[in-house]
């Protein structure tokens, strides 16, 4: 643990984050896999992998793409699920400083686990943890992505390693930590119904932008926030 | 130009203006009050869609299939306080498992 009176280095979010690189890193090589069966070229794949950055959203513009879907119709998919990262990369916006062009850098690290891994509490970033997490999972899903595209024939199916099963399980142990409240619990419940609700009826990707309206939740009750705590993260190795 | 490459250029073009937009125009900022009221709630929300949307949707139906089972050995793993790389490993192994049968 980290004595509280020493600020957050960035190792601190690199370590944090490495056994959730390393499940990214694994997802990389089958989104590599998958794209070259989807007709990216190895080069573009890697490419998408470290422009979009973003699994969910690659994974189903390759779906809508090798199911012969039209290529707009691909990149609408990947931007669907990624358009939370509009209010995401608001949530970190008091947290990065500087010039415009350091700004933008930064913010294209932070993805859903970084972002999670440099929540400190009641809303609050930090930059040092989202440089050094988002770095390390930026090189897990890159490197994984070029493994996958070049040497993916000689991988088996990952699907029988049950690695979509991850993800899910991987998200859950990072909701836990976040319950502290009963309105974070309040809004996990209302956003999880919400996305459930809305799978049948909208778009993929849809239903996890309108579950960021249970953050409506906190229009309630007192305006001032609870001092922010000092958030416990639970340890992440074994 | 491949259409790969039009989603490449598209999704990476639209993805980098998504990310940015917020620490473009704000960087750096205080968010208002009510604001940062909205934004404590963000992640639980966002990541309980996650998982149900990753666990039970298949497209546009929602299936209990594998990863429902992988879902609640991470639960039972979480219950029982193992480190989180123990959890998804569970997931992953169950789900497998499932699917072995």
């Amino acid at each position: 643990m980290r004595p509280v009176d020493r600020p957050h280095r960035h190792r601190d979010g690199a370590r944090r984050v490495a056994p959730l690189a390393a499940v990214v890193a694994l997802f990389g090589v089958t989104f590599g896999v998958l794209a070259r069966d989807a007709g990216f070229s190895a080069l573009a794949s890697i490419v998408f992998s470290a422009t979009t950055f973003g699994g969910s959203a690659q994974f189903a513009a390759a779906g809508v793409l090798s199911a012969g879907g039209a290529a707009l119709a691909a990149a609408t998919a990947a931007l669907l699920l990624n358009a939370r990262y509009a209010a995401i990369g608001m949530s970190v916006a008091p947290e990065l400083h500087g010039p415009w062009w350091e700004r933008l850098l930064r913010a294209q690290l932070v993805v859903d686990e970084v972002w999670v891994i440099s929540h400190t509490g009641g809303g609050r970033y930090d930059r040092r943890l989202l440089l050094g997490a988002g770095l390390t999972v930026y090189a897990g899903w890159v490197a994984g992505t070029t493994l996958g595209a070049l040497a993916g024939s000689l991988i088996g199916d990952p699907l029988a390693l049950g690695l979509d099963a991850a993800f899910p399980a991987l998200f859950l142990a990072l909701l836990v930590p976040q319950l502290g409240s009963r309105r974070a619990a309040a809004a996990a419940l209302l956003g999880g119904a919400i996305a459930l609700a809305l799978v049948p009826l909208a778009p993929p990707g849809v239903p996890i932008i309108a579950a960021a309206l249970a953050c409506l939740l906190g229009l309630r009750g007192p305006r001032a926030l609870p001092e922010p705590v000092e958030f416990e993260h639970r340890e992440l190795l074994p | 130009m491949s259409a790969a490459w039009v989603v490449v250029l598209v999704a990476g073009a639209g993805t980098i203006a998504l990310k940015g937009a917020g620490p473009l125009l704000l960087g750096g900022r205080e968010l208002p009050l009510r604001a940062q009221g909205l934004v404590a709630l963000l992640a639980p929300a966002l990541l309980a869609a996650l998982i149900v949307v990753q666990a039970f949707g298949d497209g546009r139906a929602l299936v209990v299939d594998a990863r429902a089972a992988g879902l609640a050995a991470a639960a039972a793993a979480l219950l029982l306080r193992a480190p989180t790389l123990v959890v998804v490993v569970a997931a992953a192994a169950a789900a497998a498992l499932v699917r072995a049968l």
